[in-house]
């Protein structure tokens, strides 16, 4: 870990891009104020199975529930060869872990943020699939804001060894009693050698909620990584760059974003994956639509070696004359011999493709639906079933909800 | 079936067409010959009720109901479909959704995909990565689920390879005939198979159709009841479409409006 003073300097830190948030006016508090995931609400439990989480846990390999600072479920299927537990216990238990994967993806002085769960005690969900256990049915972990002006924290620790492969599904969501919140979410994913991780977030928080994750994955010698971002409802803003590094020979990462912005949200979400090695693949893919709120959609590809190649691909589709779509895509090739493209496009709906519907009988409000739907529509490669269902069930009920 | 009286339009207040008077009976099929430019499509898109084509003068009256005013999807469930030139790709819709969308069950979808060589391309967003040929072959496909009524073609063979001019035809025929097709996949007497003591059933149409052709081709697998020559922004002369295209191809378009080509007037 960085030396105290640096990390003390760093909790009054700004970070790069956001808003600035003044972390004192929320409870910090660690109480745990909801003991089990029978205390929570009928909306609440409502916005978990919105976000993918099967409170009875069925057809799922292990659960994680964490509501405000406290995990109120942690459990694994027995037949299930993984290891799942609050991350503070996983620091006692496995100290040599701590030296080797704690806060060595994220840096803890990366701003006020990772600064703020660094020094408070540790929440979240620590994972291990030991060398060679490939898990079929997906874990899933969520974390949940239950009350007024929490502020949440939370450091995550994943860590697939050589070989093994697993796949999340994290839903994160809010009671619907909660208007003011704070979630901070340090996320280290370590994808060893051969090994596969599928990391699929669904976002469902409340109109005042500000989000800050903080995620990288570090991604070994032939190792796959996917990450599947969806956020469709109205949040006040997330501010997240989530970073690939690619160290091994041979690492494929993939990122996926299907982001909604309805009017009152920010949303701030870029993808940055750092080819290191030779011979490494990335893709970064991302759907903006904005209803009339705003979206940043930032977008890296740096190619620091030979023989690399990455793709970003970044649309946005304008759905009112308000709001917001910024693209911001970047390419930054070290070596001559890195392949780095990007295709962008910003814009509203093209007329003809309404009136061809339309010709074919639908009305224009459906004409529109089946577009917006078709343009949020990402193929997801190697997403088990249950999970690929769970994102399409997700937006069809988005694009039938909002009648579009 | 349809009738167009004393129609003028416009695109961007230009008027495009002007004084245009049509009418297709019940089961006829009706050609549209002319040069490039001079309005073919605008007709076929102002029948069809797109947006852009302003009706300045005069009345379309489809199945007796005056439909100038009404808005184009009112106009699809009426009962005309139309296979435009150049058709835009829907990114994330799949062929499959769409013929699904026009009206056709997932096994409907599942039998016409196969007759028109296009189960590969059921999964794909529509039209993305589409040949010329393989545009055509999915637009009647669609039309084919959705059985219109009447059924407006513009340039139905262009970019289609000499072996699937006759698929193309078949289809358009297959529509136009309004009978269905009650065999099972493969058997089909006009897509490959043939089932032994059964009439074709295609032999007559009781839909219309308006069908622009530069080539012809299409009019050996359907049966053209009448053809007309659009020129100079309206409609110039009418007659038998064998006759009238053979005499294009000799003498030009401008020939065939002055001197007449046959079939009368």
């Amino acid at each position: 870990m960085a030396d105290k003073k640096k990390l003390e300097a760093a909790l009054e830190k700004k970070a790069l891009y956001g808003e600035d948030i003044d972390l004192s006016k929320y409870d910090d508090s660690d109480e745990a104020r909801t003991k089990s995931t029978e205390d929570l609400t009928a909306g609440g439990k409502s916005k978990l199975a919105k976000v993918g989480i099967e409170l009875d846990g069925e057809g799922r390999s292990a659960t994680f529930i964490q509501v405000d600072n406290t995990p109120v479920q942690v459990e694994v299927d027995k037949e299930t060869p993984l290891e799942l537990m609050n991350t503070g216990d996983a620091a006692k238990k496995h100290p040599e872990l701590v030296e080797k994967y704690w806060w060595k993806a994220v840096a803890p002085d990366t701003d006020k943020y990772t600064a703020k769960t660094a020094t408070e005690r540790e929440q979240g969900y620590f994972i291990r699939v030991r060398a060679g256990h490939k898990i079929s049915a997906p874990l899933q972990a969520c974390i949940f804001i239950g009350h007024e002006d929490q502020l949440q924290r939370v450091h995550n620790v994943v860590i697939i060894e050589e070989g093994a492969e697993l796949n999340i599904i994290s839903g994160c969501a809010s009671d619907p009693s909660v208007e003011n919140g704070v979630h901070i979410g340090i996320s280290e994913f370590f994808v060893e050698k051969g090994a596969k991780l599928s990391f699929t977030m669904i976002h469902n928080w409340g109109e005042n909620v500000a989000v800050r994750p903080r995620t990288v994955a570090i991604v070994g010698e032939d190792a796959q990584y996917t990450s599947n971002y969806v956020c469709l409802e109205r949040v006040k803003d997330v501010q997240m760059y989530p970073t690939t590094r690619l160290v091994g020979k041979g690492a494929v990462a993939r990122l996926n974003s299907i982001l909604v912005a309805p009017k009152g949200s920010h949303l701030d979400i870029g993808g940055k994956s750092i080819l290191e090695v030779p011979g490494t693949r990335a893709e970064i893919i991302t759907r903006s639509l904005s209803t009339g709120g705003t979206i940043i959609n930032r977008g890296l590809l740096a190619g620091m070696s030979e023989g690399v190649r990455a793709h970003l691909e970044c649309n946005g589709l304008m759905l009112s004359n308000e709001g917001r779509i910024y693209a911001i895509p970047e390419l930054d090739a070290h070596t001559g011999n890195a392949e780095l493209s990007h295709e962008a496009a910003v814009g509203r709906i093209a007329p003809e493709e309404i009136e061809y519907l339309m010709a074919r009988g639908l009305s224009e409000e459906e004409a529109t639906a089946i577009i917006v739907r078709g343009f949020l529509n990402i193929n997801i490669e190697g997403l088990p079933e249950s999970l690929a269902k769970k994102i399409n069930d997700t937006l069809d009920a988005f694009s039938l909800n909002k009648g579009m | 079936m349809l009738r167009i009286e004393n129609l003028s339009i416009a695109i961007n207040d230009k008027v495009i067409l002007h004084d245009i008077n049509l009418h297709i009976p019940k089961g006829e099929v009706h050609v549209l010959y002319g040069p490039n430019g001079t309005g073919k499509s605008t007709l076929i898109g102002t029948i069809m009720g797109f947006e852009r084509y302003k009706v300045t003068q005069g009345k379309i009256y489809f199945k007796g109901q005056d439909i100038t005013e009404i808005p184009l999807y009112e106009r699809a469930k009426l009962g005309i479909g139309v296979m435009i030139q150049r058709p835009p790709t829907i990114r994330g819709l799949s062929l499959r959704q769409m013929v699904q969308i026009c009206g056709a069950t997932p096994e409907e979808a599942e039998i016409m995909a196969d007759w028109m060589g296009l189960s590969e391309h059921l999964d794909r967003s529509v039209n993305d990565g589409f040949s010329g040929g393989e545009i055509k072959r999915s637009e009647l496909l669609q039309l084919m689920a959705q059985k219109p009524e009447l059924l407006l073609l513009d340039e139905p063979e262009s970019g289609v390879d000499v072996e699937n001019i006759a698929l193309v035809g078949r289809a358009a025929k297959y529509i136009l005939s309004g009978k269905g097709c009650q065999c099972e996949k493969g058997c089909c007497p006009h897509f490959g198979g043939n089932l032994p003591g059964k009439t074709n059933p295609l032999e007559e149409s009781q839909n219309s159709g308006l069908i622009i052709t530069h080539l012809g081709h299409i009019l050996k697998y359907i049966p053209a009841t009448k053809a007309h020559i659009l020129f100079d922004g309206t409609l110039s002369c009418s007659g038998d479409p064998m006759e009238m295209f053979s005499c294009i191809c000799q003498k030009g378009y401008e020939h065939c409006i002055n001197k007449g080509c046959g079939g009368g007037l």
